[in-house]
């Protein structure tokens, strides 16, 4: 619009086509930039100005439990960004999380680590399918059914341990506690699935396929492309990786807790959408999420640091104010691109 | 099966399915009461009706304004959160007298809603993720205005409010019944109606033909503000104590749930304020009749999820799409 940015289209005289997509406007490089990259910035700057303000923040003590304490419900958010991915959304993950970790507490406490292993792993893909199944087979909208589903695994929850009066415990030497032991084990599980979820989405037919899926669903179901299989099997992700997360939490934690992940659902939609992951799907990365959920632990952190006698009713509200502003800056800065 | 014997069984399927949308409800709410008579007569006792009524009544208020939300094609998911904030705000005024304070927690109310609105009408931002980020931020505002604690409420007036009856019938029924008719007759005798379930039909359709579809928007989200914020001065004045940080928890989730087991479609262009009373009754009686006979709340949860399940799938629209 303005001179400026007219400049770079208007100077070298147009050879071929070939050279047209040189040619994208810098106001619209400068979005798209933007929108991918934007939480990357952010993170960058926010940590460089709490280590340069703060003498605890750069610790090894402090990071560490930054990343020990959070890593497992980073997982959230990974099976959310494909799921988003995909138009849907998934908000039954915070229930998930938590009946993952009853079950494998119960798992452990009964059968061992396999069975605490397994046992989440196998109600988590159960539940995932069911509820994509409903999403894409009987057309329901995704909110509602994983809505429905938020309420269901948190009642089968509260039937497993009586009502939440049952605590269900990790034999202190049970070898599943070594899978959320100290800093590193977390880090490298959670490293590991979100290296492999990148690939998945990148470089398998599965990822192109629920991409293109998200972009236009009738297109990619007149192109021949497994829709509904495709769908299916993104909720069966999510549900998975939530109970996965839940299990290893609970190794970390030594116990099945029955009232933890109640709201986890919001966070992790937080964190794909800041990780620039649009939520109408077909565009986004699982390296954005990953800086999206570092950035809001982050932040969190430094909110327990400086603002911990206003308790956690702080961090709900920056919470929801970071995510309406993100959300706002995403709209605009999509609409800047299709302007032009 | 010859092809037409076929066909006409597809169509007896789409039409028991349609008539399953249209009066299902209150089939199954006829029956559900029935049921519950034939357990236990003494569910007919006017204290059990009133302990019902008293119940019901916040519910089917935010209830009413989801349906309107919901006939544009959104949603709200923040009216839990208006509740807990006007749980926290109404201690803090009541010294004023309860009039003011419940024209602040309202208009208050009214402010969430034009946020999450104009976000919606303003930016089309989709209604889930607006009004989620509402949902977590004004909660967590709420209880920082009001400490750590649930207050007491002494105020005779609110407690009146919450507890009094009229005609023998409580006086959050009669606001509940008086705010549904109300919203019967804009959904169906006023410009506003009209226009509010076009936008929910089609927007593009609606702008290009002049509606104002801006105003509109905003205007719904700021009526389903409204009733949350006086649902909450109700859920105060009952239970006698303020705690924004659990009153209204799962509001939204029981709000969308009676409109849709009442046959509105969550895909808009449509309102049922009928069919959402019916609907807000049904879910209450089925919490009460499972309550009643010592069924644990964990399976109340299952079987509420499986209804949600199922009202959606059989109001869903069936068409080429």
């Amino acid at each position: 619009m303005s001179p400026t940015v007219l400049q770079p289209t208007a100077l070298p005289p147009d050879p071929s086509p070939a050279a047209a997509p040189d040619q994208v406007p810098l106001r619209e490089r400068v979005a798209s930039q933007l929108q991918r990259r934007g939480a990357l910035a952010v993170l960058v700057l926010v940590a460089a100005i709490a280590s340069a303000t703060s003498s605890t923040f750069p610790t090894w003590s402090n990071i560490s439990s930054i990343l020990g304490n959070n890593a497992f419900v980073w997982l959230l958010a990974l099976g959310m960004t494909f799921v988003i991915m995909t138009g849907g959304i998934d908000l039954s993950v915070g229930s998930m999380y938590a009946l993952g970790g009853v079950l494998a507490a119960y798992g452990a406490h009964t059968g061992g680590t396999w069975l605490a292993l397994l046992l989440p792993l196998a109600v988590g893909a159960a539940w995932g399918t069911l509820q994509g199944l409903l999403v894409a087979r009987a057309g329901m909208a995704p909110f509602i059914v994983t809505l429905a589903g938020l309420l269901g695994a948190r009642g089968l929850l509260q039937a497993l341990t009586n009502e939440g009066a049952t605590t269900y415990l990790v034999p202190a030497n049970s070898a599943f506690r070594s899978f959320g032991a100290g800093t590193w084990t977390p880090v490298v599980i959670v490293a590991a699935l979100f290296v492999a979820g990148s690939l998945l989405l990148t470089r398998t037919r599965f990822g192109a396929t629920l991409t293109a899926l998200g972009g236009n669903e009738n297109a990619t179901r007149l192109m021949g492309l497994p829709v509904a299989r495709t769908k299916t099997l993104v909720y069966l992700l999510s549900g998975t990786l939530a109970a996965t997360a839940g299990a290893l939490g609970s190794a970390r934690l030594g116990s099945g807790v029955t009232t933890i992940g109640v709201g986890y659902e919001l966070t992790a939609i937080a964190s794909v959408v800041i990780g620039g992951t649009l939520l109408t799907g077909g565009s986004g990365s699982i390296g954005g999420t990953l800086n999206g959920v570092l950035l809001l632990a982050v932040i969190h952190n430094l909110i327990d640091h400086y603002f911990s006698q206003y308790g956690s009713a702080f961090t709900d509200t920056v919470n929801g104010g970071f995510l309406a502003l993100v959300v706002l800056l995403q709209t605009l800065l999509s609409r800047t691109q299709q302007l032009s | 099966m010859s092809a037409d014997a076929w066909a006409s069984s597809v169509r007896d399927r789409d039409r028991l399915l349609h008539l399953l949308q249209e009066y299902g409800v209150y089939a199954a709410l006829t029956l559900l009461f029935a049921v519950a008579v034939g357990l236990d007569t003494s569910f007919l006792s006017v204290s059990n009706v009133r302990i019902q009524l008293f119940q019901v009544a916040p519910t089917l208020l935010v209830a009413l304004g989801m349906a309107l939300v919901i006939g544009t094609e959104g949603i709200d998911l923040s009216v839990g959160a208006v509740i807990a904030l006007s749980a926290a705000i109404v201690p803090l005024y009541l010294g004023y007298g309860l009039p003011l304070a419940m024209a602040i927690a309202l208009l208050l109310g009214a402010v969430c809603g034009a946020v999450g609105g104009a976000m919606v009408a303003l930016t089309r931002i989709q209604p889930i993720v607006a009004t989620l980020s509402l949902m977590i931020g004004v909660r967590g505002l709420a209880e920082l205005f009001n400490g750590d604690s649930a207050k007491p409420v002494t105020d005779s007036a609110l407690l009146a409010l919450g507890s009094d009856s009229f005609a023998g019938v409580p006086l959050m029924a009669w606001i509940a019944a008086g705010c549904a008719l109300l919203a019967g007759l804009v959904v169906r005798r006023t410009t506003f109606g009209r226009q509010l379930v076009a936008i929910g039909d089609n927007r593009q359709a609606s702008r290009l033909s002049g509606l104002p579809v801006r105003r509109v928007l905003i205007a719904v989200y700021v009526l389903s503000g409204v009733l949350a914020a006086l649902a909450g001065v109700m859920i105060v004045g009952h239970g006698a104590e303020a705690d924004p940080a659990n009153q209204g928890l799962t509001m939204e989730l029981s709000a969308i749930t009676a409109v849709v087991v009442g046959g509105t479609p969550l895909s808009g262009g449509r309102v049922r304020v009928l069919g959402t009373v019916a609907g807000a009754h049904f879910m209450q009686l089925i919490a009460a009749v499972l309550t009643q006979h010592n069924v644990p709340a964990s399976y109340t949860q299952i079987i509420e999820a499986a209804i949600i399940c199922f009202a959606v799938y059989a109001s869903q629209e069936r068409g080429t799409r």
